[in-house]
């Protein structure tokens, strides 16, 4: 029976193996990333169904135009939060490089870029701290909105009662990511990689940050640019 | 190259592990009480946590029914003795509005949540999961440990709100704003809404806990030769019911995160445009109720089948085994599973028809709706085909089995009734829904979480039920559930509205006085019934029949392959291959013959 040629195909699926190949660890990251996608999308949708029914919306330009220890009415729109998104796309990348030197079991590789990783999610972080902090001296926080409709009359709070806690849940995600690097780090210079054989727990780590990274791109699509 | 590295590496831990199970099927001198009751990482142990934790939820949500009922039964009666178990919640002897709204709240969302989601799934796939794909453990039993205490916190946290002082949350189990956001809108609004949102928070990160080890176990774990078309349609539900948590609770909280804003922070995501007596105008606005809405029901109606799944799994395997015939169209059932695991994520706004919602919107709703019907059916013909036939053995499992069966067509046809956008205009929020509701997810899944303990209880116990209790508890519980609830659907198409406190100030509905006096008293004899059961399982538990036969059912599956009582890793010595599907029952002349069985040289196809 097991020997028939359509038991060959089906061979990957038939038990005692993962059928894709992975470990259980790899694919619940996987599932929890979809289920994670859910929850980013639920909070985008209903930013949006929000948005399209109401009647004017503060200018993106107009509210993101500052940058840290730039000189009173400087008119710089979109310039710091493209600093940002530039950050965490580098330590994406420094991620896929620490996820590489893992493949070749390259300690030194992994460390250096892991501490790159870290350091640009911190960095991207205190950016954030920098910018929710300056849009709180303007005024503006859950239940209060400082900013004008494109047309000048008033604006409604849900503009930045949606980009609190949605950039807040994003800037969280991207916390909790700094603190798994980092265990991830204090792992691999204590040699448990090394005894394991294999650094497989830095790949799932690195599937999370990049999750991170995409659901960033979004979060900045819905809000700084359309 | 070094992921070859790494399976390599975990089919040396396996081998490893192996030899630790054998080790365990001796003696057990490595667990402590803490290590094997408590914090047990035995998927076994977890599930009898979740089962005996649901059971405790059910008699409270059980008993909360039973009070309410009292109030609808017998408005204008005073009952002392109520004065003294709920205090100044039933002062003079008759429950408060406002308790009465807790009861029909905190009932809602325990039954729905604790004892069908939690007590059901998290009992049965934790059991049934490793036993029928010939695992050890869960992927990761560590994981498995926490999804249950975060069940138990969440537990915990729910009940604490019943002793707050302005009581626990009484808006609707749907907890839909603006009352649920607003804590100056009614007492149970204020900290009981709190705790129950906390609550409920715990129960998603354990619901996603438990759903990521359920689909990493069936697609990674199964044993050699476990193809997934020869798994049980048990793990194909439960497979499915976690793809359904995993994908719809994080909605749900979304949802949550929005509401707790919109309470505690000053934001207006479901509010807009809102007076309170007594407060004056809100400054909220811009925001809508109805995304709520959207949002909760995007999970809320995959719930539905969160509850219902993991009974159509356990049904058809307990139908299959005491029919002693093979499932009638296995591939068919698969399919159907599948089919409504995916419309459930499409039909959420059938719940929202009276909103205001776009009537052509709706009307794909509608389509959406009743294509359900389509899958439905054909697990019903085919669950009657299997018993066609048959040489049925009518245990106290196989006639809750039937019993499901029964009472998911009945609550099935008034769904499609229910699916109609024009008919629901009418019947929206009466006591028809709570009929339909009720029958198909409620009592339905019930049973078949019902079927699923009398037919498992020797593997998890090593003992047997008591059948005459059993049969009394079959044969009271179905009778009561159609009397309990098919009445209502006449009061339902008369327009009795559910969630009232008291009907008997309109002069329409004073003709089902005598109705509700009988709903009740039914009710109060099907609880009494439920605590027989309760006697019987903790009985047997300790006194029952020792089960002296390893596979008490003759059943195929791998479960019954394991010792009477089987250690943590579940066999001794290797896991058993398997050789073909569940289902080969009444073949070529042999009544029963176990994957584990080889494919003979001259055996017939199936």
């Amino acid at each position: 029976m097991a020997t028939t040629a359509t038991a060959h195909v089906t061979k990957s699926w038939s038990g005692g193996k993962s059928p894709f190949n992975v470990e259980y660890g790899k694919l619940m990251m996987w599932y929890f990333l979809m289920s994670d996608a859910f929850t980013f999308g639920a909070f985008l949708i209903s930013y949006g169904t929000i948005r399209f029914s109401t009647n004017g919306w503060p200018d993106p330009n107009e509210v993101f135009k500052s940058f840290p220890f730039a000189p009173e009415g400087a008119n710089a729109p979109l310039v710091f939060v493209s600093v940002m998104t530039f950050i965490l796309i580098i330590s994406s990348v420094t991620m896929v490089l620490a996820v590489q030197a893992g493949h070749n079991m390259d300690k030194k590789g992994v460390t250096k870029n892991l501490i790159w990783t870290i350091i640009g999610g911190i960095a991207f972080l205190s950016c954030q701290a920098w910018e929710w902090n300056h849009l709180h001296h303007e005024g503006a926080w859950w239940g209060s909105n400082p900013f004008l409709n494109h047309d000048g009359t008033a604006s409604t709070t849900n503009f930045t009662n949606y980009f609190f806690t949605i950039t807040g849940f994003h800037g969280f995600h991207v916390l909790s990511g700094v603190v798994i690097n980092i265990v991830m780090l204090i792992m691999t210079l204590t040699d448990k990689f090394e005894q394991r054989g294999h650094y497989l727990m830095i790949e799932k780590a690195g599937l999370y940050w990049h999750f991170v990274d995409l659901v960033w791109v979004f979060v900045f699509t819905c809000f700084y640019l359309i | 190259m070094s992921n070859e590295a790494v399976l390599h590496a975990h089919a040396t831990t396996e081998v490893h592990h192996d030899a630790h199970g054998d080790h365990h099927g001796e003696h057990h001198h490595h667990e402590t009480f803490i290590t094997k009751y408590v914090f047990s990482q035995d998927h076994k142990m977890i599930a009898k946590q979740f089962l005996i934790t649901g059971m405790v939820w059910a008699v409270l949500g059980g008993l909360m029914s039973v009070l309410f009922r009292l109030q609808l039964g017998y408005p204008d009666s005073t009952f002392p003795w109520l004065e003294d178990i709920l205090g100044k919640w039933a002062a003079g002897g008759k429950i408060t509005p406002e308790a009465y709204y807790a009861l029909v709240t905190t009932h809602g969302t325990v039954l729905v949540f604790f004892v069908l989601t939690a007590g059901l799934s998290g009992t049965f796939a934790n059991f049934l999961i490793p036993l029928q794909v010939g695992a050890r453990d869960m992927a990761s039993p560590f994981m498995n440990m926490l999804s249950y205490w975060f069940f138990f916190a969440a537990g915990i946290v729910m009940l604490s709100s019943l002793f707050v002082e302005t009581g626990p949350f009484s808006g609707g189990w749907t907890a839909y704003p603006p009352l649920s956001a607003l804590g100056d809108a009614s007492p149970g609004s204020k900290t009981g809404m709190d705790l129950w949102l906390i609550s409920m928070a715990l129960f998603v990160v354990s619901s996603l806990l438990g759903g990521l080890n359920y689909i990493a176990t069936v697609l990674n774990m199964r044993t050699k030769g476990m193809s997934m078309t020869r798994l049980p349609l048990t793990i194909w539900a439960l497979f499915f019911t976690a793809i359904l948590g995993v994908l719809s609770f994080p909605v749900l909280f979304s949802g949550f995160i929005l509401l707790i804003f919109d309470r505690n922070f000053g934001t207006s995501f479901y509010l807009s445009d809102i007076f309170i007596n007594g407060v004056g105008a809100l400054p909220n606005e811009g925001g809508s109720a109805i995304l709520y809405q959207h949002l909760f029901w995007f999970l809320g109606h995959p719930e539905v089948y969160i509850i219902l799944l993991p009974a159509m799994g356990m049904v058809s395997e307990i139908l299959s085994v005491n029919s002693r015939k093979p499932i009638f169209g296995y591939m068919a059932m698969v399919g159907s599973l599948f089919a409504i695991a995916i419309l459930a994520f499409l039909v959420w706004a059938h719940h929202m028809f009276v909103t205001g919602l776009n009537p052509f919107l709706g009307s794909i709703f509608v389509l959406l709706t009743l294509l359900i019907a389509v899958p439905s059916a054909i697990k019903v013909f085919n669950w009657l085909t299997t018993l066609w036939r048959g040489s049925i053995r009518f245990t106290p499992a196989m006639l809750f089995a039937i019993g499901f069966v029964s009472l998911f067509i009945s609550g099935g046809l008034t769904g499609i009734w229910l699916g109609n956008s024009a008919l629901d205009i009418h019947l929206h929020d009466t006591y028809f829904v709570v009929a339909h509701f009720h029958i198909v997810m409620g009592v339905a899944s019930m049973f078949g979480m019902f079927a699923g303990i009398y037919h498992w209880f020797p593997k998890m116990y090593g003992k047997q039920l008591n059948n005459t209790l059993g049969y009394i508890h079959f044969w009271a519980t179905i009778a009561g559930a159609y009397l309990i609830f098919w009445p209502m659907h006449y009061q339902g198409l008369a327009g009795m509205p559910r969630r009232y406190y008291d009907f008997s100030a309109w002069e329409s509905f004073n003709q089902f006085g005598d109705l509700n006096r009988f709903i009740s008293t039914v009710a109060m004899v099907v609880f009494a019934v439920q605590i027989l059961f309760l006697f019987n399982f903790f009985h047997s538990i300790f006194k029952g029949r020792k089960l002296t036969n390893p596979n008490p059912w003759e059943s195929n599956t791998l479960e019954w392959t394991t010792p009477i009582n089987p250690g943590h890793g579940n066999w001794v010595g290797e896991i058993p291959e398997v050789h073909r599907w569940a289902y080969d029952y009444a073949k070529d002349g042999k009544e029963f013959i176990p994957q584990t069985t080889p494919v003979g040289a001259d055996e017939s196809q199936h």
